[in-house]
């Protein structure tokens, strides 16, 4: 448990490397930094005065040296257009996403797990074709597209929730339903094809035939096995919404972290979109980890295995 | 997907499945398939989706009624037909810069296929080099290979692709360069647990006691095992990539803003949300068509090809 944990804390940490490694080259891949940070009317003047301040004229590694001891303490410069530290204003923007993606999770999880059981155990049923058919939906509708659609009829026509913001709790029903909906649609489409492949197995035959009680069945044998790839899929979603909520926050003025990245690839303020490919890269992997706990939590074969 | 048994068409005399036999001729196998697709409907309804958008995309200067990018100032911001004050000169209407919006719909569906298509290519391409070279060597370096995929499965996908999208610039070849490369670890993890599985299974085994060299058990045996479930992936990424396209182009982050692609439009009818809804109604319903048909298909490939969840849908 103690190797696997560590094994796993390891391999997080190279990664962690390599995207400190491409967020330091992308910027410089283009040649120069200069350009892609000014604006087009910049005089020659002021460009080689903005290389100078930022170290750009210094040899490649002498940078790479200096990225890479400030980003372990958390620096990422100062962000271009507000002309302070990059990595705080970051921070400040954490909560927001989170309360969204958590907000959005829960909603997947509360109205997907439920539907792609039952129709696992009862494929075909009204129930099953209800839940295949949002499934379908949730993948299939673009969310910023559906969130333009909601903002139409929900708050503009009905007046029912803020177009837009985060100042009352009515602020978070449209950001995270539109979230949550394509995560839905993932959770029950594996929930659904977990149960019907256990459901399939000897295992869950044997324990029939043995005479064991249907709820017990479900609960000792089915549930526990499905529960290993939902965990998985709802870690990997809620990665997938921390760093993916950039329409959805833009759309919605959401003051999270993807509005940040929005603005900030508009000004081309990249020290700032540094620092928050970075954090989020960061917070991601941390999560995995906690997912990966989860599963050996769950799972006793991770658990006794090497 | 990793641990599901593929019975493809060389493994399938050990398999109960009679219907699949190795002496069946590839006709044969053509009329199974097409009576599995005609039982299972939304197959069907997938297909014809898809190659609606399709035959769209080819066809398009002969189907588009006006040229995508001719701008009519005196016709722009036109409902489309079904309300009051529109017409059938322009069936979807117009945009606010009064070109047609049924046209640029067409024409849109090129920037999208090509997008998914060539990605795929590349994605596909490239994950199926790394995943049989994981698989095939196994050991250290397959298990270097893998952890290192599964990490970059795991990193916030769309953020690195919005990140490098506006550091490399708008234009159709980058869009495509990027979802290619970002999108080849999920076809390298899937070709490596295929390769693998078939090293284990008894008929490369006795290709190898019967002396054939490893170029012919790759091509001859491995490769065409590898095709079904490739097609499947593709078909899901292929949709995926769809949408991220439409994504990147609803940031301004695609292809440049002169060309017709339904993220582009998106991005311009977000402006006119509320004087004229379709202007962005149209290319979110062409997007979500696209999708669902692909989706669909794909589903429906997957049961086909993969005979062990055949069974269990039942």
């Amino acid at each position: 448990m103690q190797r696997y944990f560590l094994s796993k804390l390891g391999q997080s940490i190279l990664l962690l490397f390599g995207v400190l490694l491409l967020v330091f080259a992308m910027v410089r891949v283009t040649g120069d930094p200069a350009t892609l940070m000014m604006s087009r009317q910049a005089s020659p003047e002021d460009m080689e005065e903005f290389r100078e301040r930022m170290g750009f004229n210094d040899p490649l590694l002498v940078q790479f040296g200096r990225f890479m001891s400030g980003a372990i303490v958390g620096d990422f410069g100062n962000s271009l257009h507000f002309k302070t530290p990059a990595m705080p204003m970051v921070l400040d923007r954490l909560p927001a996403t989170l309360q969204l993606a958590f907000t959005a999770l829960v909603f997947a999880v509360v109205i997907g797990v439920p539907l792609g059981l039952i129709g696992g155990f009862n494929p075909g049923s009204y129930i099953d074709n209800i839940a295949r058919g949002l499934a379908l939906l949730g993948q299939s509708v673009p969310n910023f597209w559906l969130a333009l659609i909601m903002i139409l009829y929900f708050a503009v026509e009905l007046r029912w929730f803020p177009s837009f913001g985060r100042d009352e709790w009515k602020s978070v029903v449209m950001p995270a339903f539109v979230l949550g909906l394509p995560v839905m649609g993932q959770i029950v489409r594996m929930a659904r094809s977990s149960v019907l492949e256990i459901r399939g197995e000897d295992y869950i035959r044997t324990a029939r035939s043995k005479g064991l009680e249907r709820r017990t069945i479900y609960t000792k044998h089915v549930f526990r096995n499905v529960a290993i790839p939902l965990v998985s899929v709802i870690g990997v979603q809620f990665g997938y919404m921390l760093g993916g909520s950039i329409y959805i926050e833009a759309i919605f003025a959401w003051p999270g972290m993807g509005q940040l990245l929005e603005q900030s690839i508009g000004w081309r303020d990249f020290p700032l979109v540094q620092a928050l490919a970075v954090f989020t890269a960061v917070v991601v992997l941390a999560l995995n980890l906690l997912t990966d706990m989860t599963y050996a939590f769950i799972d006793p074969r991770i658990r006794y295995g090497k | 997907m990793e641990n599901k048994p593929q019975i493809t068409r060389s493994a399938a005399g050990a398999s109960a499945d009679s219907l699949l036999d190795v002496d069946q001729t590839y006709r044969e196998q053509a009329a199974y398939y097409g009576r599995f697709l005609w039982r299972d409907k939304s197959g069907i309804i997938g297909l014809i989706m898809f190659l609606t958008v399709v035959f769209a995309a080819v066809f398009a200067p002969w189907i588009a009624p006006y040229d995508p990018l001719e701008q009519n100032l005196r016709e722009s911001k036109v409902p489309p037909v079904w309300q009051a004050e529109g017409s059938w000169d322009h069936i979807l209407g117009t945009d606010n810069l009064g070109r047609d919006i049924f046209s640029r719909l067409i024409y849109g569906a090129r920037v999208s296929l090509t997008v998914a298509f060539f990605g795929v290519l590349i994605a596909a391409s490239l994950g199926l080099i790394i995943g049989s070279i994981a698989g095939y060597m196994g050991g250290r370096i397959d298990s270097v290979i893998m952890n290192f995929i599964n990490l970059i499965l795991s990193l916030p996908y769309l953020l690195f692709v919005v990140f490098i999208a506006a550091i490399l610039g708008r234009s159709l070849i980058n869009v495509i360069l990027i979802f290619g490369i970002t999108d080849s670890p999920i076809f390298a993890r899937v070709t490596r647990g295929e390769v693998l599985r078939m090293r284990q299974s008894g008929y490369v085994e006795s290709a190898i006691s019967a002396g054939a060299r490893w170029p012919r058990i790759i091509f001859d045996h491995i490769t065409p095992n590898l095709i079904g479930p490739l097609i499947t992936l593709a078909t899901f990424e292929m949709s995926a990539m769809i949408f991220y396209e439409a994504g990147l182009g609803f940031l301004g982050l695609s292809v440049p803003p002169s060309v017709p692609s339904w993220g582009n439009m998106l991005a311009a009818g977000r402006k006119y949300l509320q004087c004229c809804p379709w202007i962005a109604g149209a290319p979110g319903l062409a997007i979500m068509f696209t999708s669902m048909g692909m989706n669909l298909l794909g589903d429906w490939l997957r049961d086909v090809l993969d005979p062990r969840l055949r069974r269990s849908r039942k």
